[in-house]
């Protein structure tokens, strides 16, 4: 891997590095950890593993200043500090990884503050601390060291390795090397001649500079500039025919498909064999801003106002929660730097989506997180492409990344899910999303508004500018590559984050800024741009950008994507009290010019004009793209029947087998690691149940610490297998779950919102990807499902994202992941004590089945761990179910429900074992009473997954009620729970299975050898 | 009666500041939220000393850099010890949760010297979990009913989650952990399913040495504790609620009732 900036030469070492080890006779946990994963990961016997942090500081500091920070460093009791290096003990190899220059260190930036403080004096311009980390390892060569070291310890595209051995080590001087970056002047703006090159060269041209721009688009940019170099405003800056590079740069990242959605907004013509070609004039436009407008106008027909609040128009979706509170909510993903660096990907994925809710209105409190991954199958043995991550790593990787991110930015997480197929081996999926909550009212203002005018300063907040994160958007915008850049990777620092919107929300309350916007994609470029929209323009100047190093040309500062920055417009008369509330809590906050109504986006550096372009040529100049779909339907293959399990004991470990499946498995364990219940408002947890390990249809959460029992539930689904025969059901799928679960939650069927998160392989043509057309197709059927469901269930979608570009190709090999649609439900709830939970309350509550099941195993986890290839997908009737659902929810509101679940991945078998799990119950279920359709076997009865059903369980006395609350809705008594805690499945007069709930609950989290 | 003044410190990466406000106004105090660098300048409503009970909240201070709570104990020794001091000599009532009871520990506060004013010497350390990483997870403690602890009063077994990685509590030897629970210091422990002191995970999710989860100071007005009281203040916190709503609503929930004791007898 290259070096990911220049390093400086560090000739006389004005250094001092101090050491903390683990005292002898203190577990050092780290280390028994990394010994465990080299074991177990790697296959290597290594010995013991110890470890060390290590920490240079710069400029060197006087030798007792020196002991005194080794001594406070290393505080009392379990470790030890020194100067130089802890003295204790020989070992074989010593690996020390620390960062490459550049890349954030959030660790060595909070040292410097408590050494700062510890010696009552600043390090100066030039000061800087730099932390890294030691492994000294036992039992293992050189060579196993350095093999540890790239595989486990350290990943190169960002940090940097040094492997000795003891005698090399004892040998050497302490390093006191620094990954300090090489301080140049800036480079200038440079000019980019467009005129006269032909397709090829804009192609190119195009490719090198790395903007993502089509031959159309960069032509629509040349012609442009034709146009606009005789224009007198650019030739009295000194511009000409000729884009600078900050120019070309900036209309990059805004035509970029990760900012501008292109694919989305495209002409498509849609054909299907027998029947007439289609236009649809932008999928958004019609599918989902349409789906949303036309519920929209029911809502209001029906109650007389709308509960949508703001939507599609700003960075996140905003609904009316209670009198006081609106929640916002935005789910993204970060999938191509998770797959260069899962740790720094993920991170950024949550910390960068917490952005969205608070850059939206004027900033809404962060409440709870969500997230999701996609990932290879962890135990993947088989072929891995080189330049690709083992999905373990990334799985681990990403782990960490969100766990660090929402436990340090104190967020809770509502729900978490993990999908494995092969075909996210060449990109990983990672959602990660955040609801947050806005007064309705905030300083005598509607909180949901941001009024930006001409004449209120740009005013950048947070974080500094580096290198970090150039090109995001283009190379998200790009399919990943052997080459894919190394700056593309940022590393999110929560705790600078945490300050900067602690600083915000003061600020907000007290009316200081007219309008927020988040620095992500694109950076100032976009931040700036987009909001210069409002007012009419912009002057942004440069010059003061705060920058972590010297160096950066202007075109750089401007598109960086440098984490934890917001942008904010600022009046006149509030900037010195915003200004010196930033100073008092220590967040930086830089004037950076003025927005205008000139109707430009004026970049200026050192007084210079680094760019000048006009607001329109910059969000509406790029050609509308057209995309051509085609669509032939893939009739399913009838599924060849397996015979029913010839003994209960036989069925049972079946059972057993398919609930320790990746995909099904408990994944408890790795979700305690993630903070759940910080901030105290969270009443159903993601873990329920007698022994608190079975997961919750959805999370369920106060609002507010006010006295008020309002609360919300959070949900999703995802079921991108389906896409195999059909996105459209995929898409309806989804959804159908996502909302089912909210219901079974308890809440109110008449408020609920989704979210759209669409993840695609490429659907435009090239020369590797033969069937975009069909990638095409896949999209417009699944945003027609995507729009009958919504527009049948009411629920509108207020906000979404779309990632089109998930396919790796590495050595010539195109791996495209499955089209797939997360749906994301936030629902509201009138009194969190009433929510409901899977877990039934005692032995003796009676169990129904509501909704029919069909024999629908197509693309289902059965299907795969049949190695089944036919059967029918199963597909949603979303007009039939609504009513049914309503009648659910009025049932569970009327209090007649004692438990509910939502039936989903893996079908009623794994459903009825859940609940009595939750429980601590047995179960004895007669599944013929199970509403069935004609044809339902013991397969899809069992495993099948056919949309729209719940399990309700309700008290003996009340089943006359329930059942007449449920009357027109197919359903049917399965039987009870028992205290025996043994799952008995029959069907009629067989039994298929029967098993100890203790037993399954073991294969289900893979103890004691199981599975 | 005048109410109580609860100063709850803010800012740093500090995050339990909304719940354990509202948990102190549950019970009555009244609570200013003030930002670290305002009482660095001196910004407060009333000078430190002039509140009856300080809190320290959990959360990710620093990002719990170096060492959890370090660096935010760093910077209120450096700018605050004075005032601290003063405050405690008025008899001021301390509360450390989670990273809070990290911070007293760095600080010096806990345990503290066995007799005399407080001399900010660190005498422990809140160590990795022996089971490496965070965890969220309910736990059992017992309060030790013979304690001297203002917090503890009246409590005996309570339910509340415990949320971290670095809660091994860690004195210098056996010896001065036994000393530490001679002299009724050790305010909670992490207790099993039968209600015995437990080291085992998950019961006690660090491995501490004989369970200890809570730790109070000579003269039982400073109590800092891993888990998180200020998690469990209605009954619908409560992880079996959905199905045990009467009984878990006849009782005050575990965590509410250690803010009571709090500012109790004030």
């Amino acid at each position: 891997m290259g070096a990911f900036l220049p390093e400086a030469p560090n000739p006389v070492a004005d250094v001092t590095r101090i050491e903390i080890a683990t005292r002898a006779g203190f577990a050092d946990s780290r280390g028994l950890s990394v010994a465990r994963a080299i074991r177990e990961h790697l296959g290597v016997a290594v010995g013991a593993v110890r470890t060390r942090d290590v920490y240079h500081v710069e400029p060197a500091l006087p030798p007792a200043d020196a002991a005194r920070v080794a001594a406070e460093f290393a505080g009392p009791v379990v470790r030890q500090g020194a100067v130089g290096r802890v003295e204790d003990g020989p070992f074989d190899v010593a690996v020390s990884v620390g960062y490459r220059p550049g890349v954030t260190d959030p660790v060595g930036k909070s040292a410097r503050v408590a050494i700062e403080d510890l010696l009552g004096r600043k390090l100066g311009d030039h000061g800087a601390v730099y932390a890294s980390r030691i492994y000294l390892l036992s039992g293992v060569t050189r060579e196993q060291a350095a093999a540890i070291a790239t595989r486990l310890l350290a990943n190169e595209v960002i940090e940097r390795v040094g492997v000795q051995t003891f005698g090399e080590w004892q040998a050497s001087a302490p390093d006191l090397t620094v990954p300090r970056v090489a301080e140049h002047a800036p480079r200038p703006t440079a000019t980019v001649p467009l005129a006269g090159l032909d397709d090829a060269a804009l192609a190119r041209l195009s490719r090198e500079k790395l903007l993502a721009l089509s031959v159309e688009e960069m032509k629509a940019v040349r012609d442009f500039f034709a146009r606009a170099a005789e224009e007198p405003r650019r030739r009295a800056a000194g511009l000409g025919a000729a884009p600078t590079d900050a120019e070309l740069e900036c209309l990059a990242q805004t035509w970029s498909e990760h900012c501008k959605h292109k694919i989305f907004n495209a002409d498509v013509t849609y054909r299907e064999a027998g029947k007439e070609p289609e236009e649809i004039r932008s999928i958004f436009k019609q599918y989902i801003r349409g789906t949303t407008s036309a519920v929209d106008a029911a809502i209001v027909a029906r109650e007389g106002k709308s509960w949508l609040v703001s939507v599609f128009h700003d960075n996140a979706g905003v609904i009316a929660a209670t009198d006081a509170y609106h929640l916002v909510f935005k789910v993204e993903t970060h999938n191509s730097p998770s797959a260069l660096d899962p740790y720094g990907g993920a991170i950024t994925g949550i910390v960068g989506v917490n952005r969205d809710p608070f850059g939206t209105g004027l900033g809404a409190d962060l409440l709870s997180n969500v997230w999701g991954y996609c990932f290879g199958p962890p135990a993947w043995k088989g072929e891995l492409p080189p330049g690709l991550l083992h999905p373990r790593r990334i799985r681990e990787g990403v782990h960490h990344g969100v766990i660090d991110g929402g436990n340090q930015s104190g967020i809770p997480y509502g729900r978490g899910w993990e999908l494995f197929d092969e075909r996210y081996l060449g990109k990983p999926l990672v959602y990660c999303g955040t609801v947050g909550r806005m007064p309705a009212v905030s300083a005598g203002r509607p909180t949901h508004v941001k009024l930006a005018r001409p004449g209120d300063r740009i005013v950048m907040v947070g974080g500094r500018i580096g290198k970090d994160g150039i090109h995001g958007a283009t190379f998200s915008s790009a399919e990943l590559t052997e080459e894919s850049p190394v700056q593309a990777v940022q590393i999110g620092d929560p705790i600078t984050q945490k300050m900067m919107f602690d600083f915000l929300l003061e600020a907000r309350e007290q009316g200081l800024y007219s309008a927020i916007t988040d620095n992500g994609a694109g950076g100032l470029s976009s931040s700036v741009g987009e909001m210069a929209k409002q007012p009419g323009g912009a002057c942004l100047d440069l010059t003061g950008a705060p920058l972590k190093y010297q160096g950066l040309a202007p075109w750089e500062i401007l598109v960086s994507e440098a984490q934890e920055r917001m942008t904010l417009a600022v009046p006149p008369s509030s900037l010195p009290a915003l200004l010196a509330l930033a100073k008092l809590r220590e967040v930086e906050a830089t004037d950076l010019g003025a927005f205008t109504d000139d109707g430009h986006l004026e970049v200026r550096f050192r007084g210079q004009v680094v760019a000048l372009l006009p607001l329109d040529f910059l969000h509406e100049g790029d050609p509308t793209l057209r995309i051509e779909a085609e669509w032939t339907p893939r009739p399913a293959a009838p599924a060849a029947p397996l015979a029913a399990p010839a003994t209960p004991a036989e069925g049972a470990a079946q059972l057993a087998a398919f609930l320790a499946r990746d995909n099904l498995r408990s994944s408890e364990l790795v979700c305690r690691t993630y903070d759940h219940e910080v901030k105290a408002l969270t009443v159903v947890k993601p873990w329920v149940g007698v022994h608190r390990d079975v997961p919750s249809d959805a999370s369920v959460f106060l609002v507010a610490h006010d006295a008020s029992p309002a609360g919300y539930a959070v949900s999703e689904a995802v079921f991108p297998g389906y896409s195999d025969q059909d996105a459209h059901a995929m898409a309806q799928a989804g959804v159908d779950l996502a909302v089912r679960r909210v219901i079974a939650a308890g809440a109110r069927t008449d408020r609920i919102a989704a979210l759209d998160n669409y993840c695609w392989p490429d659907p435009l043509p090239g020369p590797s990807n033969p069937d975009a057309r069909l990638k095409a197709a896949q999209l417009v059927r699944a945003s027609r499902g995507l729009q009958e469901i919504c527009l049948a269930y009411g629920v509108p979608l207020i906000s979404g994202k779309d990632s089109m570009k998930n396919d790796a190709v590495v050595g010539g090999k195109r791996i495209s992941i499955p089209p797939t649609l997360l749906a994301s439900t936030i629902a509201l709830v009138r009194d969190v004590r009433r929510a409901v939970t899977l877990e039934p309350s005692g032995p003796g509550l009676v169990l129904l089945a509501v909704g029919e099941s069909r024999e629908e195993l197509g693309a289902t986890e059965w299907a795969a761990a049949r190695g089944l290839a036919g059967g029918e997908v199963p597909r949603c009737r979303p007009a039939e179910l609504w009513p049914g659902y309503r009648k659910v929810g009025e049932a569970i509101a009327a209090g007649l429900v004692a438990a509910a679940h939502a039936v989903g991945r893996g079908g009623l078998a794994p459903a009825l074992f859940l609940m009595a799990r939750a429980g601590g119950l047995g179960l004895a279920a007669d599944l013929s009473a199970a509403p069935a359709a004609p044809g339902t076997g013991w397969e899809g009865l069992c495993y099948g997954e056919t949309p729209g059903r719940f399990l309700l369980a309700c008290r003996p006395g009340e089943l006359d009620r329930l059942r007449g609350a449920l009357a027109g809705v197919p359903h049917g008594v399965l039987g009870s729970f028992d205290a025996g805690g043994v799952l008995r499945l029959r069907l009629g007069g067989r039994t298929l299975l029967e098993a100890p709930v203790d037993d399954l609950t073991r294969a289900w989290k893979r103890e004691g050898g199981a599975a | 009666m005048k109410p109580v003044r609860v100063l709850v410190p803010v800012g740093f990466g500090f995050n339990c500041e909304e719940e354990t406000s509202a948990a102190f106004r549950m019970v009555g105090a009244e609570v200013d939220q003030v930002h670290l660098t305002d009482l660095f300048a001196g910004r407060a409503p009333l000078p430190i000393p002039g509140y009856q009970v300080l809190a320290f909240v959990g959360g990710f201070s620093y990002g719990d850099h170096v060492a959890s709570g370090f660096v935010a104990a760093t910077r209120v020794r450096a700018h605050l010890q004075a005032e601290l001091s003063s405050f405690l000599a008025n008899g001021g009532r301390v509360l450390g949760i989670c990273n809070g009871f990290q911070v007293l520990v760095r600080l010096g506060l806990l345990p503290g010297p066995e007799a005399g004013p407080h001399d900010f010497v660190p005498r422990a350390a809140l160590a990795n979990n022996d089971r490496l990483g965070y965890r969220d997870a309910w736990v059992r403690l017992g309060a030790d009913e013979r304690s001297a602890c203002a917090w503890t009063r009246g409590l005996s077994t309570l339910e509340v989650p415990a949320r971290h990685g670095e809660g091994k509590f860690v004195v210098e030897s056996d010896a001065a952990l036994a000393r530490l629970e001679e002299r009724r210091q050790v305010a909670f422990r992490y207790l099993d399913p039968a209600g015995q002191p437990t080291e085992a995970w998950p019961h006690n999710p660090n491995g501490s040495a004989r369970g200890v989860a809570g730790v109070t100071d000579a003269t039982g007005r400073i109590l800092g504790l891993m888990p998180h009281p200020d998690a469990f203040l209605y009954p619908w916190h409560h992880p079996d609620y959905a199905r045990r709503k009467k009984e878990i609503e006849a009782q005050e929930p575990g965590g509410l009732a250690i803010f009571r004791a709090g500012v109790t007898g004030i």
